[in-house]
């Protein structure tokens, strides 16, 4: 626990991008999110940990309604983004996947080149009018994804042909492209070696400029490293939420602190 | 003795060897398990095997010596008493070694894998032994008909008393051109059809679709010629032929195309459904996760991920199609035909090989022999196609390891 550095970082009151309010989640029968009140302010990145199993994963992928590519799964309650409901009849799930980005925890690149990768999106979108403009979204989020240098000459060599952590850059940039307001991360780094994730979170890091990030992590130390909010879930409760700061040096629930001086997990 | 008997015998000293094997090995070891090298039933199933393959080789080597030697053993006197006399004398020596260290166990595993490796042989070797009977006839056929003559001639009329022409173009054309009506139906709605239930389909559909589509898959390919002779090609020549002026065959490239198409949709479905099944989600979620539609979603990501697959399975079916025969004979006709109407009458390799081969042939002429010529460059066609489609497939499955 020696480098479990905690930042004393600016929390400054930020608008609010994220509010739920009594959301439950099931999958058929069983229920994966008991009742849960968030709010997630923009400009911040928000860690979620707890012991695997206990529904952050869910809890992430309602912000951006992929759970209704899940048959079985049901959400109730109510999620506002920037005051809008996003499970209202009017929104399409489709649109608020282009403003709520997800990066999975496995990189996952389309199989096409570097750069179609990235245009994927933003063609999808209609974003760019010509030629130029699609160039310079590409190149931007590459830049962004802290990847440019290192891929800028081999736009069209396969995406999949790179390693592991840039891959997983590749994603995070191929989801900025579509030029998000939030950006989800399923544990974006258990699949990186330690240099790799070290340019992740510092990436994370940087983004918290322009984005609001939320990041599932089972990593303490990274959710200690990267975030300014942490939650804390345990089975399908959200057990405590607050300053990342607080919930590590001192947590309030019995739980909480189990949970991170290792006990239970 | 007959043959079905003595190997009925074989079975029986067979099973009597695992019994006394393992009684054996009971025995010796006071019955109990710790003090054996190999566990009983090994001790069992180790005379068992031995003495039933000593059988089986001596059977088969006997009929062999009779096929070299020529010895008439009319009553399988020979053939008897060396296949039982190898069981028994395996029988005995093996149940006689059985010790307390006898690796029973270990020769056990040998003589499986020995079976195993037999299995497998056969099938390669009558692979090789067809080729190469095929090999020869089409020799001694090419010593009596000009290659370039076979191989570019564009006249097919084989005549009985001699000074045929033998060229090979009008049936390949004729192959060729049914199997490319019966792709250009099968390859879209195939595709679309596993699309549908790879991506779309809800389980209870799938439960039931996909596994209809594979009896559809069962179905002979006679009744699919039936089905072209009596429905397909009189339809074709009633409400489109005719009125258009482009003949008035009821037999076509055109009914034997279509129906050959409707036999490989299920052929072409089924296997780009796995294929398409075997697309990553992670990959689908990458896509949904940016806000792309199910279709972009499809469009664009799934199907260039599974696309080589899909080639291969497209391959597969062209060399499917391109060996069909029954579906042509009673579809397409018998004439030999280099013409781009596709309401006419046409043949293909397959049938011309049954026709020369059927009726009174006599091996000798370049008529029957042509056959062999025909087969054997129809192999090598399937056999290229077939190649490159797995060549590809596997390409595609390295890509997900
Ligand atoms: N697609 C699914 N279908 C059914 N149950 C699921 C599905 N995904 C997750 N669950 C269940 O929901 C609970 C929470 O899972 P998840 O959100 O993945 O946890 P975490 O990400 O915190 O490890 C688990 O009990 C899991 O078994
Ligand atoms: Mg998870």
């Amino acid at each position: 626990m020696n480098d479990m550095r905690i930042l004393e970082r600016d929390v400054d009151t930020n608008t609010i991008k994220f509010a739920g309010r009594d959301v439950h989640v099931y999958y058929g029968e069983t229920e994966a999110i008991k009742g849960i009140d968030v709010d997630i302010e923009d400009k911040t990145v928000t860690a979620f940990i707890g012991p695997s199993g206990c529904g952050k994963s869910t809890f992430l992928r309602c912000l951006n309604r992929m759970n209704d590519t899940i048959d079985v799964c049901r959400v109730t309650g109510k999620i506002t983004l920037d005051g809008e409901d996003i499970y209202d009849r009017k929104v399409d799930p489709v649109q608020l996947r282009a403003k709520v980005g997800m990066v999975f925890q496995k990189p996952n690149p389309f199989p096409k080149s570097i750069y179609d990768n990235i245009a994927y999106g933003p063609r999808i979108h209609g974003l760019a009018k010509t030629k130029a403009d699609l160039d310079d979204i590409v190149e931007q989020s590459l830049r962004r994804g802290a990847i440019w240098d290192e891929v800028k000459d081999r736009l069209d060599a396969p995406g999949t042909g790179l390693s592991g952590g840039q891959q997983q850059r590749l994603c995070i940039a191929r989801a900025i492209a579509t030029a998000p307001e939030v950006l989800l991360m399923d544990e974006p780094c258990s699949a990186l070696d330690p240099i790799a994730t070290a340019q992740v979170e510092e990436l994370i890091d940087e983004l918290r400029t322009n984005y609001s990030v939320v990041i599932v992590t089972h990593s303490m130390q990274q959710a200690a490293r990267v975030s300014q909010k942490t939650a804390f879930f345990h089975l399908g409760d959200l057990v405590e939420f607050g300053p990342t700061n607080e919930i590590f040096t001192n947590p309030k629930d019995p739980r909480t602190e189990s949970y991170i001086t290792g006990r239970i997990g | 003795m007959p043959g079905i008997l003595l190997i009925l015998i074989l079975c029986a000293i067979a099973a009597a060897g695992y019994v006394m094997g393992r009684r054996k090995a009971a025995t010796i070891s006071g019955d109990d398990n710790r003090v054996l090298h190999s566990n009983k039933p090994f001790h069992g199933a180790n005379v068992a095997l031995a003495a039933f393959l000593s059988g089986v080789v001596a059977l088969v080597a006997s009929g062999v010596i009779r096929g070299v030697t020529g010895i008439a053993d009319s009553a399988n006197i020979m053939t008897t008493v060396l296949t039982l006399g190898a069981a028994a004398a395996a029988f005995y020596v093996t149940l006689g070694r059985i010790t307390l260290d006898y690796r029973a166990r270990n020769v056990t595993e040998q003589l499986v894998k020995g079976i195993l490796i037999a299995a497998a042989s056969v099938a390669i070797l009558t692979t090789i032994g067809i080729v190469l009977s095929m090999v020869f006839e089409t020799i001694n056929f090419f010593n009596q008909y000009p290659m370039l003559d076979f191989f570019f001639g564009t006249n097919w009329t084989p005549r009985f008393q001699g000074d045929s022409d033998l060229g090979m173009l009008p049936l390949l054309w004729g192959t060729l051109y049914v199997s490319f009506i019966a792709l250009m139906v099968a390859v879209p709605i195939g595709l679309f059809a596993a699309i549908y239930l790879a991506e779309y389909a809800g389980p209870r559909v799938r439960g039931i679709a996909k596994p209809l589509l594979e009896v559809l898959a069962g179905i002979p390919t006679i009744v699919y010629g039936l089905f072209a002779l009596i429905t397909v090609g009189p339809i074709l020549r009633d409400y489109f032929a005719q009125p258009m002026g482009l003949g008035d065959s009821g037999s076509s490239v055109m009914t034997a195309g279509l129906v050959m198409g409707v036999m490989l949709i299920p052929f072409v479905s089924s296997l780009s459904d796995d294929i398409i099944n075997a697309v990553p989600q992670a990959m689908r979620d990458g896509s949904y996760g940016i806000g792309a539609t199910k279709s972009e979603t499809v469009k664009q990501v799934v199907l260039p991920a599974a696309l080589p697959g899909i080639v291969g399975a497209i391959l597969l079916a062209a060399s499917r199609a391109i060996g069909e025969t029954m579906i042509v004979v009673l579809g397409a006709g018998a004439a030999a035909r280099l013409s781009l109407n596709p309401f006419e009458a046409m043949t293909t390799v397959t049938v011309k090989i049954v026709s020369q081969l059927t009726g009174d042939t006599d091996f000798a002429s370049p008529e029957t022999l042509v056959a062999f010529a025909l087969g054997i460059t129809l192999f090598v066609i399937t056999l290229g196609l077939n190649v490159l489609a797995l060549y590809i497939v596997r390409k595609y499955r390295e890509q997900y390891e």
